[in-house]
């Protein structure tokens, strides 16, 4: 299992167009933003935790048919289905290297991002631990969409359309947690939540995911 | 042991109903009736709650509504439960009548859960002064669509229909999961500009909501929903079971 999340998490840095893409999406949505909603610096800061955090969904949403897409194709997924290891610890395995190479660079780097959106630095860090925490659980329910969406030729938007209502709860208090702290509010509460749910999805999402594997190499 | 040897009869007696020959059997006999009884209780609710009953005092005609918003929500929510339920019968038991009874619920549901969101839209113009606004029911309800949506594009993404139905009933039971989730999570979010639930069963709480002159033939729509969705759902069964079976039919001329 640590040597499948090890060559995971290889993989996608070596190749191109995995691990720096994410960031770089990032980085250009942050970018955009002014050009839509004008450079009025107060407007910015504003909207900038619910920004950024929709920015951190859509980075991490690219990435998720390449968690087992490639590996569906060339068959090493029926090699490791053969294996001594549960599907679920295959799924487990899949679903921390993508946050490790997707979501924790996105958390890194949205204090720095929130500068440009003239975000205060202090509510920024709160914006990336809000990130550090709710990140695992986009990237949990995203390997569980993937899974689902195995077989589907050209399941991109597919697996969008099944993944992105599954985002809301995360959103919600992601979001939440930073424009709280914005206004001086306590903020902790909505932390706590966004835990619950990465940790809830870490707990229940791996036998449905391992029943959407099994079922589709069936 | 009497009670012992009760039991397990009852349900074997349950389940062979599930069958898909047993099914088409008493679903068609049942069929006429729950048609005929959705019809009669729609009409004579809707046309009771329409023409003979008061306006409100402060909401005039427009309180009338809510013999369309609220048993459509009603059976929006139904539906997903249904369709949990089904899904939750098919991974257990492999029962095919299930999980096609929960196909079939999905569309039915889909259309409540516009018809809600479209009757509330009607009505919060006038009341609200807005067609829509952010508020943790409304949005809730929006995502109970997505979820849907989601369910059904699923289901006519995947070429073989046993994998079909297996992915699906798990994308049902992690949905219902989830939606529950969005469901409190949204009351976090906003605060709500959406009145309280109208219609409470509790005995007395009744009164405080809702007028015996308004509740009668809400009352009487609501069942008219129900039973209403219990047609289409049937229907819409009976035409899964039919197409598998023309299906295995002309596997079977290829065959030959």
């Amino acid at each position: 299992m640590i040597h499948l999340f090890l060559r995971d998490v290889g993989l996608s840095v070596r190749s191109g167009g995995g691990f720096g893409l994410a960031l770089i999406f990032f980085l250009i949505v942050v970018t955009l933003i002014p050009f839509a909603l004008g450079p009025d610096q107060s407007a910015l800061a504003v909207v900038a935790p619910g920004v950024l955090w929709l920015g951190a969904l859509l980075a991490c949403l690219l990435s998720l048919d390449r968690i087992f897409g490639l590996d569906f194709e060339d068959g090493t997924l029926d090699l490791l289905a053969t294996s001594p290891l549960p599907q679920e610890a295959v799924y487990i395995a899949k679903a921390a290297a993508h946050w490790l190479t997707t979501g924790l660079p996105l958390a890194l780097a949205a204090p720095v991002l929130g500068v440009l959106l003239n975000l205060d630095f202090e509510i920024g860090k709160i914006l990336g631990l809000s990130l550090l925490l709710g990140t695992p659980a986009l990237s949990l329910i995203g390997a569980f969409g993937a899974s689902l969406t195995l077989g589907v030729k050209r399941g991109g938007l597919l697996l969008s359309l099944l993944v992105l209502p599954l985002y809301v709860p995360s959103l919600i208090f992601g979001a939440q947690a930073v424009r709280l702290a914005g206004q001086g509010l306590a903020y902790d509460g909505a932390l706590v939540l966004l835990s619950a749910i990465s940790l809830g999805a870490a707990a229940i999402l791996p036998f449905a995911s391992g029943a959407a594997l099994r079922i589709n190499l069936r | 042991m009497n009670n012992r040897s009760i039991a397990p009869k009852f349900w074997d007696r349950f389940w062979r109903l599930a069958n898909p020959k047993v099914f088409m059997g008493w679903s068609g006999r049942a069929l006429p009736w729950a048609a005929a009884a959705a019809g009669l209780s729609l009409c004579s609710g809707l046309i009771w709650g329409y023409f003979f009953t008061p306006d409100d005092i402060r909401q005039g005609s427009t309180v009338k509504i809510i013999y369309l918003h609220v048993p459509a929500a009603l059976m929006a929510i139904n539906g997903y439960l249904l369709m949990f339920v089904g899904a939750l019968v098919w991974l257990i038991r492999r029962q095919h009548v299930s999980v096609l009874a929960a196909k079939a619920a999905a569309p039915v549901g889909m259309v409540m859960t516009l018809i809600a969101l479209a009757t509330g839209a009607i009505w919060g113009q006038p009341m609200w002064g807005t067609y829509w606004v952010w508020d943790p029911r409304l949005t809730s309800f929006l995502i109970l669509f997505l979820f849907y949506v989601g369910y059904i594009a699923l289901w006519a993404a995947i070429e073989d229909e046993d994998t079909a139905a297996d992915l699906t009933s798990v994308l049902a039971i992690v949905g219902a999961v989830f939606a529950m989730l969005s469901r409190y999570a949204v009351l976090f979010w906003n605060q709500g500009l959406h009145q309280g639930t109208t219609v409470t069963m509790a005995d007395g709480a009744q009164q405080d909501n809702i007028s015996n002159v308004f509740f009668q033939p809400l009352l009487l729509s609501m069942a008219g929903f129900g039973l209403l969705f219990l047609t289409l759902l049937l229907i819409g069964t009976r035409t899964e079971v039919r197409s598998r079976r023309l299906k295995v039919l002309q596997a079977r001329e290829r065959m030959e």
